[in-house]
């Protein structure tokens, strides 16, 4: 049986479990009189059942899927005749390639050494038995578990108090889970990002001011020497995010005024998602936008007044960008303002205040810290967009300021330096490990400071 | 109709030499526990009115929170609204200053007076109306502000005061007026939420009292303090009736009892009977008091 087949099975097995479990707790009470002599209620026992019954199996399913292509492989090449013997890892898995293609058919056994064809036929023959191996294995575990889990059933037994504390473990592992992602991906990208500061200095990457990321690719290619400097890129992220914050600052938050404030609940209902929706938007319409529509519309703009300007801008890509960001400012600074006590409204109301001079001299400044917040998440989120800038900024690293003009971004340079085939050591395609890194702490250190900030808020008033 | 005309004479009398001679209208028939409208027993107006208030209703969407009240709140009195939670008296009162208008469900009918302006008339400038009838709340509500600045948010929006010194008296005199001077002079740069419950109560008191208002509505000051606070806002209110008029909603009998020249009796969105205060707690006329007052419900 397949895996994914195999868990179905596991997983009616635990159901199976369950409703025996419940059953027995209940025939057990019966002759008690009735389910209160219980220790639990007959739901835990049956829940212990199919715990029982589903975690051993599971884990017996999971460790099996993991493993057997590994030992399938050694087994195979194992039984290889010794001058078949691969030398290399390389060479080991060509051979394992050419012998797995033999295998499905995709290779006719024609064009392949007898030896191979021998083991193409040894490893369909083993991937058979490793199926039923483990069919029979986990099926066993789970009828054997849940009937050891069933069996014990007793009116004494806490049952509760035990799937209690399984179900917390089960809920540790899944955030552990969460957090050794999060903690494998900082790894690979601090390992590379060593790698990097190995091949060219830390100077050059903090302070040149010239980025071409163009190495030899063969030792014996002449090329330019290239240049890792990251202060265009990001000068030009900074650009970019300052422009979009200056579109998403004032139309979020003058949204969320109106909406919180002045909008009856009626328009509330219909704005309001409307304006949430702009966040559904993928990425790439927006960036199509701002390329097709936006950037033409503005470089014809400042040449129809006479200014030059790039055919790729900052300001489109940074004003579309700003556009995709109003929700996220509207909606956390309407969720602050909306968590200043109404009192402070009727206090300000009831001596004779407007409400305009309400919201600027109460409720703003009682909600500023939290806009701040959100502003911070808001910017963290403009520095590690990507496809907007990509279709709409352009790809050269100028060092300017001019709005008119194209820049780069860092995350546009490192979409270009790691797509298409590259080399996984060079210089090059290590920078965008390097850039990644500057990225991810530049937009950690703003979340950490956003989320303080709100926290701090919050607890002014709870 | 006939009713009110009924009760006028009795009001019309003097106050404490009518409460033997004038006989009310309803003694004549025999009491009983059904409300009808208008019926309002005891006292409810005045000669010399400040609000003159006529068949007043509240809806709450299709809920009629007020039925049909008229009632006059005379110039400088101390008024108490009493009755059981949910009976309408925090709704009544925030008609009087229109905070009301910020809740889009409700509707106000009627004729509501302000020395004979109509309150709710709808070229009626709210501004001007919040800055006659000021307003206290059941929790203190201080802004994050200062203590300065939460007295001097009044004076500056209505611009009261020309000079920082003018502001500076104007914040004086009503901190010294709401008896918090002494605790705050040394303070008025800390911000008003250090504060404890009393003085923040005591604050927003003087707050409502910057901008000189002639009314002072508050609504259940004391129920979030201690008994001392408590002590200290009811002597406070005693020294404004002076100068005030004051309504007060109050959950407790004895304050009412302390603080008020008369008290008017809430029930279901009723108004059952208004009187004297003494007069009220130590001989109601309306079945409905007497079983609140003894504390046969609350
Ligand atoms: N904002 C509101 N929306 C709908 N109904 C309300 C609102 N405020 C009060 N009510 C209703 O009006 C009635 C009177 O309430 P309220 O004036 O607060 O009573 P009290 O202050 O005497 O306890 C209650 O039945 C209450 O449910
Ligand atoms: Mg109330």
């Amino acid at each position: 049986m397949q895996p994914a087949n195999l868990f179905l099975v596991t997983i009616v097995l635990v159901l199976v479990a369950y409703g025996l479990g419940y059953t027995r707790s209940r025939s057990l009470a019966m002759p008690l009189g009735g389910i209160r002599h219980l220790k639990s209620l007959p739901f835990y026992y049956g829940a212990r059942a199919a715990l029982w019954c589903g975690i051993p199996a599971l884990i017996v399913l999971a460790l099996w899927a993991m493993f057997q292509g590994k030992v399938i492989q050694l087994l195979v090449i194992g039984s290889l005749p010794p001058e078949m013997m691969p030398a290399s890892e390389g060479e080991a898995s060509l051979l394992l390639s050419k012998i797995s293609n033999v295998a499905s058919g995709a290779l006719p056994p024609g064009f392949a050494e007898p030896p191979v064809v021998e083991a193409a036929e040894r490893l369909t023959a083993l991937r058979q038995q490793s199926r039923w191996y483990m069919t029979v294995l986990v099926v066993a575990v789970a009828v054997l578990a849940g009937f050891f889990g069933w069996v014990r059933i007793r009116p004494r037994l806490n049952a509760r108090a035990q799937v209690e504390s399984t179900l917390k473990w089960i809920f540790f592992a899944c955030a552990a889970l969460a957090v050794l992602t999060t903690a494998g991906i900082i790894f690979s990208v601090a390992f590379e990002t060593i790698r990097f500061f190995g091949k060219v200095s830390f100077f050059e990457f903090f302070f040149g001011t010239s980025w071409s990321p163009q190495t030899a690719l063969r030792a014996d290619q002449v090329a330019a020497e290239g240049a890792f400097g990251m202060v265009p890129l990001f000068t030009g992220t900074l650009l970019i995010s300052a422009i979009a914050m200056l579109v998403a600052v004032p139309v979020g938050l003058l949204s969320a005024i109106y909406l919180s404030e002045y909008a009856s609940k009626r328009v509330r209902g219909v704005v309001k998602p409307l304006l949430e929706m702009l966040a559904g938007i993928p990425t790439v319409v927006y960036g199509f936008f701002a390329a097709l529509t936006v950037a033409p519309f503005i470089s014809n703009l400042a040449a129809s007044l006479g200014i030059d300007a790039s055919s790729q801008s900052a300001l489109a890509a940074g004003g579309v960008m700003g556009i995709m960001i109003i929700p996220f400012v509207s909606s956390l600074s309407d969720d602050v303002i909306n968590a200043v006590p109404q009192t402070l409204r009727d206090g300000s109301l009831a001596l004779g205040a407007t409400q305009s001079e309400t919201m600027k001299k109460v409720i703003f400044p009682a909600a500023l810290p939290g806009i701040m917040g959100g502003i911070l998440l808001a910017v963290s989120r403009a520095i590690g967009e990507t496809m907007i800038v990509v279709m709409a900024a352009g790809l050269a690293a100028n060092l300017t300021a001019n709005p008119l003009e194209s820049v780069t971004t860092v995350t546009v340079q490192i979409v270009t330096l790691l797509t298409g085939d590259q080399e996984f050591d060079s210089a090059k395609t290590l920078a965008a490990f390097a850039l990644g890194a500057m990225l991810f702490l530049a937009t950690l250190i703003l979340n950490v400071i956003a989320l303080h900030i709100v926290r701090k808020y919050r607890e002014q008033y709870d | 109709m006939s009713t009110m005309n009924t009760l006028k004479p009795a009001v019309d009398k003097e106050v404490g030499a009518s409460r033997d001679t004038v006989v009310p209208a309803h003694e004549e028939r025999p009491e009983s526990a059904v409300i009808e409208e208008a019926k309002t027993v005891g006292k409810p107006f005045s000669d010399d009115p400040k609000f003159k208030l006529r068949n007043v209703e509240v809806f709450y969407g299709q809920d009629r929170a007020i039925k049909n009240i008229s009632l006059d709140i005379a110039r400088n009195e101390v008024i108490a609204f009493i009755g059981p939670s949910g009976c309408g008296k925090s709704t009544f009162l925030r008609c009087l200053n229109r905070m009301n208008d910020s809740i889009d469900i409700c509707r106000v009918r009627g004729s509501l007076l302000l020395d004979d302006q109509n309150i709710y008339d709808s070229k009626r400038d709210v501004v001007e109306l919040r800055a006659r009838v000021g307003m206290v709340f059941q929790k203190p509500n201080p802004f994050p502000k200062s203590i300065y600045d939460n007295v001097a948010y009044g004076p500056r929006i209505h611009g009261l005061a020309n000079r920082k010194s003018d502001l500076d008296d104007i914040v004086e005199n009503s901190l010294r007026k709401a008896g918090l001077w002494d605790e705050a002079k040394d303070r008025l740069d800390a911000t008003a939420t250090g504060m404890s419950g009393g003085q923040q109560q005591r604050l927003c008191i003087a707050r409502a009292i910057a901008i000189s208002p002639e009314v002072i509505l508050m609504d259940e000051p004391c129920s979030a303090l201690d008994p001392i606070a408590t002590a200290k806002v009811e002597e406070l209110i005693a020294e404004m009736s002076e100068s005030y008029t004051i309504v007060i909603v109050t959950h407790s009998m004895q304050q009412a009892a302390r603080v008020s020249h008369r008290t008017a009796y809430f029930h279901l969105g009723h108004l059952v009977e208004v009187n004297e205060t003494n007069k009220v707690f130590t001989a109601p006329e309306h079945e409905l008091t007497e079983s609140y007052i003894t504390g046969r419900f609350g």
